[in-house]
């Protein structure tokens, strides 16, 4: 593709990215939410976690994958605990690390 | 204790200081991605130019790495604009659902808030405005230097482009789900939140699998927050 076309293509994703992140922001700016969507926003953040993770882990080449191949989904269990145990983020980032690290060091 | 020392930590470090240490999880994981984002888009034949600035003025992960797949396939510039639209209209709930803790900022600063609101600086936003009194120059600075952290990793990617480098025996690749299975941790602060973050994730892989690849995250998000609500509604009376 040309290079020009390129750098119209990039300005025009980056138009369509920012935009949603501005809008919803800017126009809620100096309103007070109804209670029911305060509640209902709440739940978000745990909501939108477990759904960028959960694929992460779970799915391999387009296959949900549980088996004892999937490094990725046997080592959120011992960072799930190191999380649950610590409640601090630099723990279950190392436990998980060293878990993967080893993992592929004897799994092959 | 812990809140003791936390309170201390707040006195003795500077704002900026603060915000790059909750950082330190994201720009250990930008690293490699951003990397792999700068060898694809060398290999899809972007000038080094173009790659940076797409880093640096779109800044969202998954979608670059779809846009450089599909200008290697020679794709239509149109179609990889409104592809990189439905990746990223997850943003939309992100945006909605920091706003109940920014309140009282003004309409600029979050104009520039809003610029590096991605799935890493708001799972870390979100998790920690919910905990703690967070300043505004920490919450930038965990924005800035996640942002350039993404754009060096990118160039690093460029100028290494040729070279095989393998983060693969460092596990860097695992930095990102462990941070979200930490920060998730964090965000569950009920039973109910437990089945609406289990939902949600259950959904999520659903909704992959059936092909809707593109708009998992924001579908299963939606189930998810609307199943709690119903829940505590429900609890309530």
């Amino acid at each position: 593709m040309d290079e020009n076309l390129v750098l119209l293509t990039i300005i025009g994703m980056a138009v369509v990215t920012y935009l949603p992140r501005l809008i919803p922001l800017l126009a809620l700016s100096g309103k007070t939410l109804p209670a029911a969507v305060v509640a209902w926003l709440r739940h978000v953040p745990p909501a939108v976690l477990a759904a960028m993770l959960l694929p992460a882990i779970l799915i391999k080449d387009g296959e949900l994958a549980l088996g004892l191949d999937n490094l990725f989904f046997w080592a959120a269990i011992p960072t799930f605990a190191a999380a649950i145990l610590s409640k601090s983020l630099f723990i279950p980032v190392i436990v998980g690390m060293l878990v993967v690290i080893i993992g592929r060091l004897f799994g092959g | 204790m812990a809140e003791n020392r936390r309170l201390q930590d707040k006195r003795n470090t500077h704002p900026w200081l603060r915000g790059v240490l909750a950082a330190l999880p994201i720009m250990l994981g930008y690293l490699p991605v951003g990397f792999a984002y700068g060898v694809l888009a060398q290999k899809a034949g972007l000038s080094t130019l173009n790659t940076l600035l797409m880093s640096i003025i779109v800044f969202a992960g998954s979608a670059q790495l779809i846009a450089v797949g599909l200008v290697a396939n020679g794709i239509a510039p149109l179609t990889i604009i409104l592809t990189t639209f439905i990746v990223n209209l997850r943003h939309l709930l992100f945006s909605a659902a920091i706003f109940p803790h920014l309140t009282n900022w003004r309409k600029k600063d979050l104009a520039v808030f809003a610029y590096e609101l991605t799935d890493e600086t708001f799972a870390l936003h979100s998790t920690r405005f919910e905990l703690d009194q967070v300043e505004k120059s920490e919450a930038f600075a965990i924005n800035i230097v996640s942002h350039i952290t993404w754009i060096l990793g990118s160039w690093l990617g460029v100028v290494a482009g040729q070279l095989v480098v393998d983060v693969e025996p460092l596990a860097l690749d695992y930095v990102l789900p462990a941070m979200f299975i930490g920060l998730l941790v964090m965000q569950i602060k009920s039973r109910t939140q437990v089945w609406v973050a289990l939902l949600a994730g259950v959904a999520s892989v659903a909704f992959h699998l059936l092909g809707f690849n593109q708009l998992h995250v924001i579908l299963a998000t939606i189930i998810g927050a609307t199943f709690g609500a119903w829940i505590d509604g429900w609890t309530r009376i």
